[in-house]
């Protein structure tokens, strides 16, 4: 059986994650995440009709907290565990462009 | 503006609300504008391994209160992750609802009796803000971008419009509606000066029965003049391109309030693949029927029944009359107004003094009191002051409060009594024989002529219409 995902497939996605693969992981991953997709696939040849789709393994619904404000942590305290700080925040490289 | 050669826009609009709650969307900490950057961050909001999210109870209510308020349905959903890396959003993912949104199937009715549909509304986190230091020749910052996480995880609704705009103006009157709605559900402050709402423009142009064309998306729009400028300015670019013989891209484009223009951001091929999938760490929101009708009762009247009951005190209002109505809704003026008419001033006077006066010094309407108000637009009307005179005590109380009697003694108001006026009257038909001589044989610009000269003696004390009493009594 051929593999459901596509070598292309797997060096699109690990670009999306920022993630640089060499040519063997590349083809290693390939593989692997292939034979994963084919398991779950192996869902398909159940008769699911009629079974309402599990959303969550928990059965619960509405968890939610009151609004009340809590402590934050203390500024100093986070920034100095970044890498670079400026004027009370937080100093990365420049991003060209904007958000998406 | 009219769009040339019969072309007409199609816009649809994406309206970010953030919501008016005391903390974050999925946090404790507290969701203030202008606070010091990074004062109110925690591993959720910062997005360090091993915190958990979890929902806001009160985001959940103000996103009902705005489906309800816009006649949407409110359904079971679910919150997914929406991936991509910026460095204002630490957790390298957005939590959001996709597929499932909380309101779905609304509408909004304008004003001018138009109809907008509503596709959803649903709950999603803000980003933090990146604030970009640049160039060269700096000694810090070079090529550096600043993070303040203060704004990351609070609460956002986004109203997403079906595509039935047909105009910038009707567009703003579509944003300054839903921005009524918002600030009257208790949502919203609806500062859009402070971000608290950010509009996206959905914009494309065809020719009447045509099938929608190509539409870009406009981004950065944070004031109601700039989505105005900056549909037209985009509209008109489309269809230069196609009159030129040129097609129309798909794609993102950043509008420049500056240079008043739309640049290209990024193209559909260059979109960004989300990779959508459901957040884990949080489960179903299916808000029950008790739950729902606990806000639906809670909801005060929205801005377009408070006009309604307000244009209903006015007898055969003008346009401009209904246009001042509007202005008093949209500033929540009509506790003046309804206090004023309730005092015995007429409606359309007290609706114009509202949407005038008390407009312009808005953000002082605390200090006036609405019984002040009355009082004074009642001395006006009654004739004790004028309405020049009636404006500046209105612009003394907004500045510091206080009693208007007593404001128009100090800034000496005081009413000229009737025998005063007469004596001054009779006194300058005597000086005037010519001018009186005309005004008798029946040339009205002449009561002008005299209403000034009397003004001039009184130093503006004086009621035109008195005075006009005082002609019209020797004529």
């Amino acid at each position: 059986m051929t593999s459901p995902l596509r070598r292309e497939d797997v060096a699109h996605v690990a670009k999306l994650a920022r993630l640089s693969l060499s040519d063997a992981e590349l083809d290693q991953f390939t593989l692997q995440l292939g034979q994963i997709l084919e398991h779950a696939n192996d869902m398909s040849s159940l008769d699911l009709e009629g079974v309402i789709p599990t959303a969550h393994p928990f059965g619960l619904i509405n968890v939610v907290r009151d609004d009340v404000v809590r402590p934050s942590l203390d500024r100093d305290e986070v920034l100095a565990m970044a890498p670079d700080a400026e004027d009370g925040r937080f100093a990365v490289p420049r991003i060209m462009g904007e958000a998406p | 503006m009219t769009l040339p050669g019969e072309w007409e826009m199609v816009v649809g609009l994406e309206v970010h609300t953030e919501l008016k709650t005391a903390t974050k969307m999925f946090c404790g900490c507290a969701n203030q504008f202008g606070s010091e950057p990074n004062t109110n961050i925690c591993p959720v909001c910062l997005g360090l391994p091993g915190s958990l999210p979890v929902l806001n109870e009160r985001a959940v209510e103000l996103a009902m209160a705005i489906g309800v308020a816009l006649h949407c349905r409110i359904a079971s959903s679910t919150f997914h992750r929406k991936n991509y890396f910026y460095p204002d959003m630490p957790k390298d993912f957005q939590i959001t609802q996709y597929d499932l949104p909380i309101n779905s199937g609304g509408y909004l009715d304008l004003p001018d009796g138009s109809h907008v549909s509503i596709e959803r509304a649903h709950l999603e986190e803000d980003t933090g803000k990146s604030t970009h230091l640049g160039g060269t020749g700096r000694i810090h910052g070079a090529d550096r971008s600043l993070v303040d996480y203060n704004r990351s995880g609070v609460p956002l609704v986004e109203i997403v419009s079906a595509p039935d705009i047909r105009s910038s103006a009707h567009a703003r009157a579509y944003a300054a509606e839903l921005r009524g709605i918002l600030i009257a559900t208790g949502a919203s402050d609806g500062r859009m000066e402070e971000g608290s709402m950010r509009i996206d423009a959905n914009v494309s142009v065809r020719k009447p029965n045509a099938p929608f064309g190509t539409r870009c998306e406009i981004k950065n729009l944070n004031s109601l003049r700039s989505l105005h400028r900056a549909i037209d300015y985009e509209a008109l670019r489309q269809i230069d391109v196609i009159e030129d013989g040129g097609t129309i891209r798909q794609e993102t484009r950043h509008w420049d309030e500056i240079f008043g223009e739309t640049s290209t951001m990024r193209t559909k091929e260059e979109a960004e693949d989300y990779r959508y999938f459901r957040e884990p760490d949080l489960v179903d929101l299916d808000p029950n029927q008790a739950w729902q009708d606990r806000v639906r009762n809670g909801l005060p009247p929205m801005p377009a029944e408070r006009r309604q009951k307000l244009t209903a005190r006015l007898s055969e209002p003008s346009q401009a009359q209904l246009e001042a109505v509007e202005v008093v809704i949209d500033l929540g003026l009509e506790n003046f107004v309804n206090a004023a008419i309730d005092a015995g001033v007429e409606p359309a006077l007290a609706v114009a003094r509202a949407a005038n006066e008390l407009a312009a010094g808005i953000e002082m309407t605390p200090n006036l009191a609405p019984e002040a108000f009355s009082a004074t637009v009642l001395m006006e009307q009654g004739g004790a002051l004028s309405a020049t005179q009636s404006k500046t005590v209105l612009g003394e109380l907004l500045a510091s409060g206080g009693d208007p009697k007593s404001i128009a003694k100090a800034k000496g108001f005081e009413q000229l009594s009737s025998d005063s006026l007469g004596s001054t009257v009779a006194e300058l038909i005597e000086q005037n024989p010519d001018e009186w001589a005309r005004y008798r044989e029946g040339d009205e610009k002449l009561a002008q002529f005299f209403i000034g000269q009397v003004m001039k003696l009184t130093k503006g004390q004086a009621n035109g219409k008195a005075v006009i009493a005082e002609l019209q009594a020797r004529r």
